[in-house]
């Protein structure tokens, strides 16, 4: 590991966590003049078990759903003080702190118009309590709160669609972004950092203990994600969708159940050919709205 | 397993049999937001509740769950939701609105070690004074501590009764350690559970809150032409809201009174060789295991000792306590927090108590209370 690496390796993240991975390469590009504000969740605690830190920058925690209020707080303080030249302000949370109990504090931070970077590493479900359903949840996966039974087959309802509700507050910069593309990662975290005003870059986080994969395959479902069209890798600058750019097109396009394959959450779809296709079509409509 | 009422002996987690007995209580519906340590019991009834007829819903926060419930109880379903410390902060709005619309539903409660985030995974007993007084303004409350798996079954059908009976949101105020506690459950046959629905409104002509002599209004029931005006605005008996202090003093004055004088028939304690004692410990929750045994070691010693448990610990039984201070000299209250229950044993015996607090993250050990049991004899 590189030794200008400001997320550290020792933490008690699963082998295979996407999420842990994101972080770096974040940090990477953010550099030590950097300042972030972590909701609640699994980045909190795997990384922060006292006397121990994976963080070599400024850290402080916010409640569950403040990530992007307490981020407000300091890029205003130190704009008072100041000190806010050069300096990287990051709010970090997960779905559940972003797609749910974080989505007002979120909105008011963009809406506002902080200069700050909202990092959502999505890994789709509360992982940290023990995998219950999100709205961030694809449908009909299983969790524990939306369990597949003989009746209700997983999660019901669709995924929120975070990123387009994030850019239509017409703020700075908005993308999406997987591990399999860490250069596309990168260059977009470079652009929402040099973005005045609010910028937020969704990254598929897979979780090998919560999705039920071997914990060696997280770069390769991010690849298939994109590769199956089931997460689309768009930038946007401002609020209107006609200047979405997609910064990686599949040449062609793979079948969702490939994907469903690979993991335990979706093993009851693959008895079910009807829902595999009825979200094959959805897939396929979504990806002709992005053109391809 | 599509049964109503789980009858029979079972291995079960107090989180687990929390969420069987509502069920058995005939609570049909569940909001609620995962949070450690209950989210076991959003589980448990996601699995059960589809099973039964009922509905389960996840919703996007705490605020929006307790508010679910509200809606609900008031669409006429028996609604519960499960939640710890962080959440139950959240919820405190709610809570005061479902008090002041007089809401039949139950909160349960799996205290963590706070405050704020805290301990998520270890046990706390920190929230027994927001049960009582975590929303603003005056009003009473009802909260239940059980201290195993089977007292968790069977306080939740006492706390829907309760809810039901009074028109009042009920705390079920466990802790982690029982809510991961995996014990023996025996469940009655659905025929020897006692279960009790609200009453309900028969005149359409009758103002919605009009009391009974109780003081407890009948529930309209929505959809069947009842004119239905629920606010959390001061509100007359109409349900229509009156921003003058006389008002105020009515109506507040009756939600404090409803449970007032009906809080001989709530409060309920167990006692456990208090007959002779000369020093009582005040215990509830896995607290009360931990004190049991000390007073067990205390006898053993020669020291006359008893313990007082709180099964319900609001409305909490001050009348007991002046009771037994007639008889017994020595008072020690046991809890993992800085000394809530102990402001009120205090304030009932009119004389300080040993306080063996605990911060949380562990429960007490027996030689610890055993400790505060001989620093009070000493």
């Amino acid at each position: 590991m590189a030794s200008d690496e400001l997320f550290v390796s020792g933490h008690r993240g699963c082998a295979g966590c996407g999420m842990a991975t994101a972080v770096r390469m974040v940090l990477q590009e953010a550099g030590p003049n950097t300042i972030v504000a972590n909701a609640t969740g699994c980045l909190e605690v795997m990384t922060t078990g006292y006397p121990e830190t994976a963080w070599k920058i400024p850290w402080i925690h916010a409640a569950f759903e403040n990530a992007a209020a307490v981020a407000s707080g300091v890029d205003v303080a130190l704009k008072k003080l100041g000190k806010r030249e050069g300096v990287n302000v990051l709010a970090f949370a997960g779905d559940g702190g972003t797609f749910d109990i974080g989505f007002q504090a979120l909105s008011g931070m963009l809406e506002r118009g902080h200069n700050i970077t909202y990092v959502v590493f999505d890994n789709e479900a509360y992982m940290n309590t023990g995998i219950q359903r999100c709205s961030s949840t694809p449908p009909y996966a299983s969790t524990t709160t939306s369990p597949a039974g003989r009746v209700i087959p997983g999660k019901q309802g669709k995924k929120k669609p975070i990123s387009k509700i994030v850019a239509a507050h017409d703020i700075a910069y908005t993308a999406t972004a997987t591990i399999a593309h860490p250069k596309d990662l990168k260059t977009k975290i470079k652009k929402a950092l040099e973005s005045e005003g609010p910028s937020f870059v969704q990254i598929f986080s897979p979780c090998p203990t919560g999705w039920r994969f071997p914990s060696e395959l997280s770069v390769k479902l991010s690849k298939m994600a994109v590769d199956t069209g089931i997460f689309v890798l768009w930038e946007l600058e401002g609020g209107n969708f006609d200047n979405i750019r997609i910064t990686y097109k599949p040449k062609e396009r793979k079948p969702v159940e490939e994907y469903f394959k690979l993991q335990g959450r979706f093993r009851h779809l693959l008895k079910m050919p009807e829902k595999i296709a009825e979200i094959q079509r959805e897939v396929d409509e979504k990806c002709a709205e992005f053109g391809f | 397993m599509k049964v109503e009422v789980l009858e029979g002996h079972h291995f079960l987690s107090g989180d687990v049999a929390v969420a069987e007995g509502a069920i058995a209580a005939g609570c049909r519906f569940f909001a609620g937001y995962p949070i450690t340590p209950s989210s076991e019991v959003a589980e448990r009834m996601s699995r059960r509740l589809p099973e039964v007829g009922g509905i389960f819903i996840q919703m996007e926060d705490e605020l929006a769950s307790m508010a679910a419930l509200l809606g609900a109880s008031w669409g006429g379903k028996k609604s519960m939701t499960a939640t710890s410390g962080p959440g139950f902060s959240l919820m405190m709005e709610n809570y005061g609105l479902g008090m002041m619309t007089e809401t039949p539903c139950v909160i349960v409660n799996v205290q963590r070690a706070g405050p704020s985030t805290g301990l998520p995974t270890l046990v706390g007993q920190g929230d027994v004074m927001q049960a009582r007084w975590g929303s603003h303004g005056p009003y009473e409350t009802i909260a239940l501590s059980p201290e195993s798996p089977q007292e968790c079954f069977d306080m939740a059908v006492r706390a829907f009764n309760f809810s039901e009976k009074y028109r009042i949101p009920v705390v079920v105020l466990m802790d982690e350690s029982v809510g991961h506690l995996f014990e023996r459950v025996s469940i009655p046959p659905k025929s020897e559970i006692e279960v009790i629905d609200r009453k309900i409104s028969t005149d359409k002509k009758r103002h919605i809150y009009e009391p009974d002599d109780d003081l407890i209004p009948p529930m309209p029931p929505v959809g069947e032409g009842f004119g239905i005006h629920v606010t959390g605005l001061t509100h007359d008996e109409r349900g229509y809201p009156v921003i003058t202090a006389e008002a105020q003093e009515k109506l507040v004055r009756r939600l404090v009174d409803k449970i007032r004088v009906h809080a001989d028939e709530i409060i309920d304690y167990e006692e456990f060789m208090t007959e002779d004692a000369d020093v009582i410990v005040i215990a509830y929750g896995i607290s009360a295991r931990s004190a049991r045994r000390a007073v067990i070691m205390a006898r053993e010693k020669g020291i006359k000792a008893g313990m007082l448990r709180l099964k319900v610990i609001w409305p909490f039984p001050s009348k007991k306590l002046r009771e037994l201070v007639e008889k017994a000299s020595h008072f020690v209250v046991a809890e993992i927090n800085n000394g809530q229950i102990l402001v009120e044993v205090e304030r009932a015996i009119r004389k300080e108590a040993v306080f063996v607090g605990k911060m949380g993250g562990e429960p007490h050990r027996p030689d610890e209370v055993l400790k505060g049991i001989e620093e009070a004899v000493k």
